[in-house]
């Protein structure tokens, strides 16, 4: 038999194929059925948002850090209220903190399942994200319910949120963690021991603890390669300290350990949600939800009906905005997706001067062609969507 | 009040990397080291492989731009321990034209950050793999994250249906980009207000 001449190809994966989680256009180097390199192309959702917060006041440059994981994207609201906080040295009331978490946490199942009904369906099971969506659909309500908007909450302003939580709310969503984890069993019960399923994620991106530290990764993918590492327990901030909850970890570094993670967290954060809801219902039912610093945080509407003071802070801080005193400061979330974190340089003045983005897909994505070297082509989507890469926040 | 580990770091700090930086300040509970192009890959060698420090984790390295000033970039680079449960903040100054050592032998999740930093600032890193632009569009031209460059760009994309693709144009705005300038005149600005002139004269 005459032999042929072999040589690698080239395929472009995406930007528009359904497993790209966006608009990634990967550049495969393929070798028959194996990955020989992977080049990530990305940008192509680059807004310019640093660029943009640059030009506004930090009110306004709030609502951009919804738009940048718009999985979860009030976590992202937390990193950057906390960093002005820091500046600031503003503290958050507890009811304010116990309704952050509370919304934090749903942000986290918000993303979680969207990661693991998706993946799922990236390596061919349809009917996990009919089921998880039926229940984003019950926490984008919630959403919607406290700050009017589904997504796009711009709920989380500095010094606390932006309005108090009504009563039935709140039972509302109390009502809602009892029965979630039904949905999780059904979930579950579809996925986990699914031989398919298995076949296509154990053993498949491992990644050896050292190396998820050298590549900057963090969140699921460095507990999924056996650190108890959780920015909520081991840097606590918040009433993060005062919740009980436990940290999953997984032993073998692999996509299937990733699902598994994911999976515990949303029923830890059930757990957390509940015992917030407990609290707000009974000992912290009252009280302030916001700082009652008046430079920073605008009054109440009834305030500004009768207080000529509150009137001139109403102003003042929707027109100019607050300064914040020159200064830098680094502040980091556990997001659902790994440390997010803002560093924000202040010079003193109403807009940051430099407001530096780390988010966590970025430095993941970066990972994938040491990640899939060496794979098979189909497992190229198993690992992408175990990374958890939504794009908002990669290209910023 | 500065959290005693914090204090006990930048004390094991001084004794063991002393010509590796310049100063080590605490300030929000955050250590900062600055340092320079010179030291800084044997300065992070140094935290990542002292057992004392293991600072196995790099997380962020970005740009800033000073205009102004005569070195005008900082590079910044931040550093988690996961051992000591601790950060530090890395940073040097550099100039347009002058190379700062890439840490990709370092940190091999330097690669894209420094990129990102070249793309976005023109900051150029000496020993990177592969130093192409990450984050703007094929064929962008500049860098826009300095001060000097505008917020709306200097090109603007569109389909054009008879040429059946897309096609680059010079932003056209049909109203001038509004900068509101919140800043109370009496606190914070610089310049002369409009009318106001004779009041710095008759000061100065």
């Amino acid at each position: 038999m005459p032999e042929h001449n072999v040589r690698n190809f080239n395929i472009n994966f995406g930007p528009q194929h359904p497993a790209a989680h966006g608009v990634l256009r990967l550049v495969l180097e393929l070798d028959g059925e194996l990955v020989e390199r992977v080049d990530p192309h990305i940008g192509l959702l680059h807004r310019g948002t640093e660029k943009l917060i640059e030009a506004k006041t930090y009110l306004q440059a709030l609502p951009y850090f919804d738009r940048l994981d718009y999985v979860a994207p009030m976590c992202q609201e937390h990193g950057y209220c906390m960093a002005i906080e820091k500046l600031l040295g503003l503290q958050v009331p507890i009811r304010g903190q116990l309704i952050r978490v509370l919304y934090a946490e749903i942000s986290r199942i918000l993303s979680h399942l969207l990661n693991v009904t998706t993946q799922a369906m990236d390596i061919g099971a349809l009917t996990p994200p009919l089921w998880g969506f039926e229940e984003r659909e019950n926490l984008m309500v919630f959403y919607e319910r406290a700050s009017g908007s589904r997504m796009h909450a711009a709920y989380f302003r500095p010094g606390g949120v932006h309005q108090d939580l009504p009563r039935d709310l709140v039972e509302d969503i109390g009502r809602w963690c009892e029965t979630f984890p039904n949905t999780l069993d059904d979930i579950e019960g579809l996925l986990t021991n699914n031989r398919i399923f298995k076949q296509r994620n154990v053993d498949v991106g491992v990644i050896s603890l050292d190396d998820a530290w050298a590549w900057g990764f963090s969140g699921v993918l460095v507990r999924g390669s056996g650190a108890a590492w959780d920015l909520r327990r081991s840097q606590p901030y918040e009433c993060y300290s005062e919740l009980d909850f436990e940290i999953p970890i997984g032993k073998n570094g692999d996509c299937y350990d990733r699902y598994l993670i994911r999976m515990i967290e949303m029923r830890q954060s059930a757990s957390i949600m509940k015992q917030c809801v407990d609290r707000l219902l009974s000992s912290e039912a009252t009280g302030p939800f916001s700082s009652a610093d008046g430079k920073v945080v605008p009054p109440k509407r009834a305030e500004m009906k009768r207080s000529m003071e509150a009137l001139i802070h109403h102003f003042k801080l929707y027109t100019e905005g607050f300064h914040v005193p020159a200064g830098e400061a680094y502040a980091a979330v556990e997001a659902p997706k790994g440390e997010f974190g803002v560093y924000l340089i202040a010079d003193g003045t109403n807009s940051p001067y430099r407001c530096k983005i780390r988010a966590p897909g970025f430095t993941h994505l970066q990972a994938m062609d040491y990640m899939c070297r060496g794979h098979q082509l189909a497992d190229v989507s198993a690992v992408l969507g175990s990374l958890d890469i939504v794009f908002g926040e990669v290209d910023r | 009040m500065v959290d005693s580990n914090l204090s006990l770091l930048r004390e094991q700090v001084e004794t063991t990397c002393s010509g590796l930086y310049t100063a080590a300040d605490i300030r929000l509970d955050e250590l900062t080291l600055t340092t320079s192009r010179e030291t800084i890959i044997p300065l992070l060698l140094l935290l990542r492989d002292d057992m004392r420090f293991r600072f196995i984790c790099l997380l962020d390295i970005c740009g800033v731009d000073w205009p102004q000033r005569a070195e005008r970039f900082d590079v910044v680079y931040h550093l988690l321990s996961p051992q000591l449960n601790q950060r530090v903040r890395l940073k040097l100054t550099t100039t347009e034209d002058l190379p700062v050592p890439s840490a990709c032998s370092v940190y091999p999740a330097a690669d894209w950050y420094e990129r990102e930093a070249w793309d976005m600032y023109g900051i150029l890193f000496e020993g990177h793999p592969d130093l192409r632009r990450l984050l703007t569009d094929y064929g962008f031209e500049g860098h826009p994250l300095r001060k000097d460059f505008p917020l709306t760009g200097y090109v603007e994309v569109r389909y054009d249906d008879a040429a059946k693709r897309v096609v680059y144009e010079p932003v056209e705005l049909r109203q001038e980009y509004r900068h509101f300038d919140f800043l109370s005149p009496w606190e914070g600005t610089d310049y002369v207000l409009p009318g106001d002139e004779k009041s710095t004269d008759s000061k100065g």
